[in-house]
């Protein structure tokens, strides 16, 4: 349940930029996360349904886009989509690939609202 | 109004690791993530790493449990330097309590800073501490096709531990296809089967970890 404390980020880091331009309200935060990552969608949405309550993101959304997992072959240059557990190069067969994506846990952007 | 913020959700953990980093590369110090179930023998491995290069090396240990003191003590009584993080029901080490940890031990003393994280195959594998290397310990009792349920924790792994290997032929563990899947998810991985409490097998993770820490301070001099 490490979701918690990744909640808990993104939420103090949504809040302080929230501050910073004197919103009232925070409807929507966009974050990545990459499907390499242990971090699961059901208990993340958990968590923010259990902090965000009386908070500048109360009533607020948590829109999760998850990126695939994808490697650069240093051998032959291809860059190709893999799944967890087949990461070998489909042009040459290299096993030893480089990871490009698939490990984000970024938060994108935040949608606010102010008073006027 | 959207507000573009573009930045890791773990910035904060992100930014700590990176300043225990600097004062690791200042000292001189190389640091070492250790991460198994609880019960793998986490700290026999470490009793049994604190043997074989202790001679060699200045040696300390941070443990982290949610809980207790009863690591550090048992590694406290081998003579070396121990530090207790307990966390208090969190599932991993963060930057910020190892900052906190390396208050309490005199660095210049220390060449192998050994951390024992939290015992839990999924939460410890997403925080840097600032560490060289993550290692992890697999205990064969658990069974060979914990890859397929915790793939990430062997994927960001720079070796694999096997302990318990006396074991092997008690527990029905299919080691051909452990290594085969944990050559999947990470082929550069070695995997070093040892019996952490009797001592087979020690030798070749300890040299493997010593040619780690040996080529960090090459590198370091050559700055």
């Amino acid at each position: 349940m490490h979701e918690m404390g990744i909640c808990q980020s993104i939420l103090d880091a949504s809040f302080e930029a929230a501050e910073a331009e004197g919103a009232t309200r925070i409807k929507e935060i966009r974050i990545s996360v990459g499907e390499l990552t242990e971090v699961v969608d059901f208990a993340l949405q958990f968590a923010f349904e259990s902090l965000s309550p009386g908070t500048l993101a109360e009533g607020g959304k948590l829109v999760v886009n998850r990126i695939p997992a994808k490697s650069r072959c240093p051998s032959c240059g291809t860059e190709f989509e893999h799944d967890r557990f087949e990461t070998t190069c489909p042009e040459c067969g290299n096993p030893f690939n480089e990871n490009i994506a698939g490990r984000e846990l970024l938060i994108d952007s935040v949608d606010v609202e102010k008073d006027d | 109004m959207e507000i573009d913020l573009s930045k890791p959700i773990l910035d904060r953990n992100e930014r700590l690791a990176e300043e225990n980093r600097r004062v690791f590369d200042e000292k001189g110090v190389f640091v070492l993530d250790l991460m198994a179930s609880p019960g793998a023998g986490k700290t026999s491995t470490i009793l049994a790493t604190i043997d074989a290069l202790r001679d060699r090396y200045g040696i300390a240990v941070i443990e982290g449990d949610i809980a207790s003191k009863v690591d550090a003590e048992k590694i406290s009584a081998h003579g070396i330097p121990a530090v207790q993080i307990n966390t208090g029901g969190a599932c991993h080490l963060e930057s910020d309590m190892i900052q906190r940890a390396i208050s309490a031990l005199d660095l210049d003393e220390i060449d192998l800073l050994i951390i024992e994280n939290v015992g839990n195959l999924v939460c410890p594998t997403e925080f840097n501490l600032g560490e060289n290397a993550k290692v992890m310990i697999l205990s064969v009792p658990e069974g060979h096709d914990k890859p397929y349920k915790y793939p990430n924790i062997f994927e960001i792994s720079e070796a694999v531990i096997l302990n318990k290997y006396d074991t092997v032929s008690v527990f029905d563990f299919d080691e051909d296809d452990f290594r085969s899947v944990v050559g999947k998810l990470n082929p550069r991985a070695p995997i070093f089967p040892i019996s952490a409490t009797k001592g087979d097998g020690v030798s070749a993770w300890t040299e493997w970890l010593a040619g780690r820490i040996d080529a960090a301070r090459a590198s370091a001099e050559e700055v």
